[in-house]
């Protein structure tokens, strides 16, 4: 039974970073109708921003806490500007090309941000400062629910509400969802469209950042290549949950973080990927439009 | 050319790429020993390099914008450059692909084996472009995963070999068509989708298929590979390294003529058009009575046919093989050529596949940022020139009853 509880935990808060992946790439179908494939890499460059700043912070041998929360504020700013920039220069001039062109462009993106951090940093793994400590209310039940388990759900959890009360509430997240709902009829009631692309660029970024931090600190190494399994396995969770839908998201995360997690604990941990491939695949045969997805109706 | 205020902003850009990139340009950290290395000379560059790559940027926009807008004015037919003149008018072609196929012809007997091998490697790759343009350029099927379908040869080869001791020339169509099977079997259920979510999926099977080649070790021997695989043989002579790397380069010549006849002619048949057709409008080409999904099934396993051939060549080329070969990567160096070279013309996808494989390998300090490159080329290329360098020239039929040799 505690072997069961343990790959629950480990399934859910592996579930919970996919979902702070999978929220950007479903506000920003949702938004534009684009699957950005470069959002992997934001994450990846999270992660390694988070890593450059946390050792210099050690370094210099500034308390924990301000270590981490420094370390956050840079991760989200960095990737919150690189999400930025790459929709100015490889998605906006793409706003009324063929999808496909976008969609290359993306996987262009992609590959560029992968070989700019190799060749500016390192293609060898490197080792990530532990920065969440053992708690010690957590001790009578460390073996099954890890300190950094209960992190990462409640980081997940916080950015979660943040983000619905966003969306639900403020003058931006409104014209976010008019934009998703038809842009050119947003244009004409006069949202701004291309700030609200950039804002949903910007706040998918920052999430994918607190995942880079998260999942960085959780397994202790990162190398430049992380971005693009971590990126798929997010699609994968956004598609299950229904692409465009922000629970859905969710849901599809924490399904394909439970399943992963069952799946390697108690069949084969050698095919831990291909669970995840062949779940993004047969959802695509069977079910396109999701869990929570609406079915999408072409019109002629 | 440039106004003031132009420079002013490109200056702004590049201090924001400062900026952007300064924590993995500039710092780099080692967290076991402690130190931080400051590199500020990449300050600079940046600065320099985001400043003229700014300006450039804009500039190309700014041009491609006037473009578009006098295309719409002038109607498309008026700007044909000198190379499209060169390429369209029968008898310049054939002098290009005459003189291309005497240089290939003589090649070996002017460099080393080492070269011989490169150029081997290039037509390979001008193969599998050729392969996946039936898919990508023709049918507008984004294939991720194309090269899932290129180690489903390879390996239908290697362990044919092994197992079984078959031949070189026997597992080749059996290796075409085993790959061919492939594209149908992942075909049949994914080509409902619509074209991004096809574009995952086949990606994601690819990594499944490199995956189960990684990790089904009684089947495949697991990421150490297949090794001693034999070359092909000649009529049943055995041949010396040197003398079978020419031989399989001249091979490779020969498969890329055929390839070339074959795409060639498939553009124009029936099927071709069909594609073509389905491409632009899907549902336009259904109300004409296309079997969409039989047509671009038909796409999918031909492109997947030549990938299992080529597969078959890069066992017996390197007699050994391992699923790193077989990575998103190689998949992503096809869609470049395919993508550079315009999806459509076949002459200017060989020139852009030989000069994408061949210029890493001369200039070896280049080969670092190939894949860099690589990616900057497929966002540039969607960006400024959707239609590749050198457009691909439609089919049209115009009628002039006086003057018909010009049609």
């Amino acid at each position: 039974m505690d072997y069961f509880i343990e790959l629950f935990f480990s399934g859910l808060s592996r579930g919970a970073i996919y979902a702070l992946i999978a929220l950007g790439y479903t506000m920003v179908y949702g938004i534009i109708g684009l699957i950005n494939f470069a959002h992997g890499e934001i994450y990846m460059i999270g992660a390694f921003t988070s890593f450059i700043v946390a050792t210099i912070l050690t370094i210099l041998g500034l308390p924990l806490l301000a270590i981490i929360v420094l370390t956050g504020i840079a991760a989200v700013v960095w990737s919150a500007s690189y999400g930025y920039t790459i929709e100015k220069i490889a998605y906006k001039p793409l706003r009324h090309a063929p999808r496909l062109s976008a969609l290359i462009s993306a996987i262009g993106m992609s590959m560029f941000l992968q070989n700019y951090v190799l060749l500016a940093q390192t293609s060898d793994f490197l080792p990530f400062p532990t920065l969440i400590p053992d708690f010690a209310f957590m001790e009578p039940i460390a073996h099954i629910v890890g300190s950094t388990d209960l992190v990462i759900l409640i980081t997940t959890t916080v950015s979660m509400i943040f983000l619905t009360v966003l969306i639900k509430y403020t003058r931006i997240g409104k014209a976010m969802r008019a934009t998703a709902q038809d842009r050119t009829m947003a244009m004409l009631v006069g949202i701004n469209v291309n700030r609200v692309i950039s804002a949903t660029f910007v706040i998918g970024s920052s999430m994918a950042a607190i995942g880079g931090l998260l999942i960085a600190s959780h397994i202790g190494q990162i190398n430049f290549y992380i971005g693009f399994l971590a990126g798929i396995k997010a699609f994968t969770a956004a598609v299950l949950g229904g692409i465009g839908s922000i629970p859905g998201a969710v849901l599809g995360s924490v399904v394909l973080g439970l399943t992963e997690s069952f799946a390697t604990g108690y069949v084969s941990s050698d095919y831990e990927d291909v669970f995840a491939f062949s779940l993004l695949v047969l959802i695509l045969i069977f079910k396109p439009s999701g869990l929570l997805g609406k079915a999408d109706t072409q019109k002629v | 050319m440039f106004t003031l205020q132009e420079l002013k902003r490109s200056a702004l850009i590049s201090l924001w790429f400062v900026f952007l990139t300064f924590p993995i340009m500039v710092v780099k950290v080692n967290s076991i020993e402690k130190t931080v290395q400051w590199r500020w000379m990449n300050v600079v560059y940046i600065l320099v390099g985001s400043f003229v790559l700014s300006l450039l940027f804009r500039y190309f926009l700014y041009r491609k914008e006037r473009q578009s807008g006098e295309d719409e004015q002038q109607g498309d037919n008026t700007g044909r450059s000198l190379i499209h003149r060169l390429l369209i008018v029968p008898k310049y072609r054939n002098m290009i692909y005459g003189v291309l196929l005497g240089a290939a012809v003589v090649f070996p007997f002017l460099t080393s084996s080492y070269q011989v091998n490169i150029m081997t490697t290039a037509l390979m790759y001008v193969v599998l472009g050729l392969g996946l343009n039936i898919v990508v350029g023709l049918a507008g099927l984004l294939d991720l995963g194309y090269v899932a379908f290129y180690a489903v040869g390879a390996y239908s080869y290697a362990l044919l070999n092994y197992h079984f001791g078959l031949g070189f020339w026997a597992v080749l169509p059996i290796g075409g068509l085993l790959a061919a099977l492939f594209g149908i079997l992942l075909g049949f259920p994914v080509l409902r989708l619509r074209g991004d979510y096809l574009a995952i999926v086949t990606l994601g099977f690819g990594e499944i298929i490199r995956l189960v080649l990684e990790n089904w070790g009684d089947f495949s021997q697991g990421p150490s590979g297949i090794s001693n695989i034999s070359r092909p043989g000649f009529f049943g002579i055995e041949l010396s390294l040197e003398m079978a790397i020419v031989y399989i380069y001249y091979l490779m010549v020969l498969f890329v003529i055929v390839t070339i006849f074959l795409v060639n002619r498939l553009q124009d048949s029936r099927l071709g058009r069909a594609w073509i057709a389905l491409r632009e409008d899907e549902i336009a080409c259904q109300a004409m009575g296309i079997d969409k999904i039989k047509t671009k099934l038909a796409a999918f396993s031909l492109g997947a046919l030549w990938a299992g051939i080529i597969g078959v060549v890069f066992a017996a080329k390197t007699t050994f093989i391992n699923p790193a070969s077989f990575t998103f990567l190689e998949a992503a160096i096809i869609l470049s050529i395919v993508v550079l070279g315009g999806m459509g013309s076949i002459i200017c996808l060989i020139i852009c596949a030989l000069v994408l494989i061949l210029l890493p390998e001369y200039l070896r300090a280049l080969s670092e940022f190939r894949m860099l490159a690589f990616g900057a080329i497929l966002v540039c290329m969607m960006v400024f020139r959707p239609q590749g360098i050198i457009a691909s020239i439609r089919r049209t039929y115009t009628y002039k009853p006086r003057n018909r040799d010009e049609a």
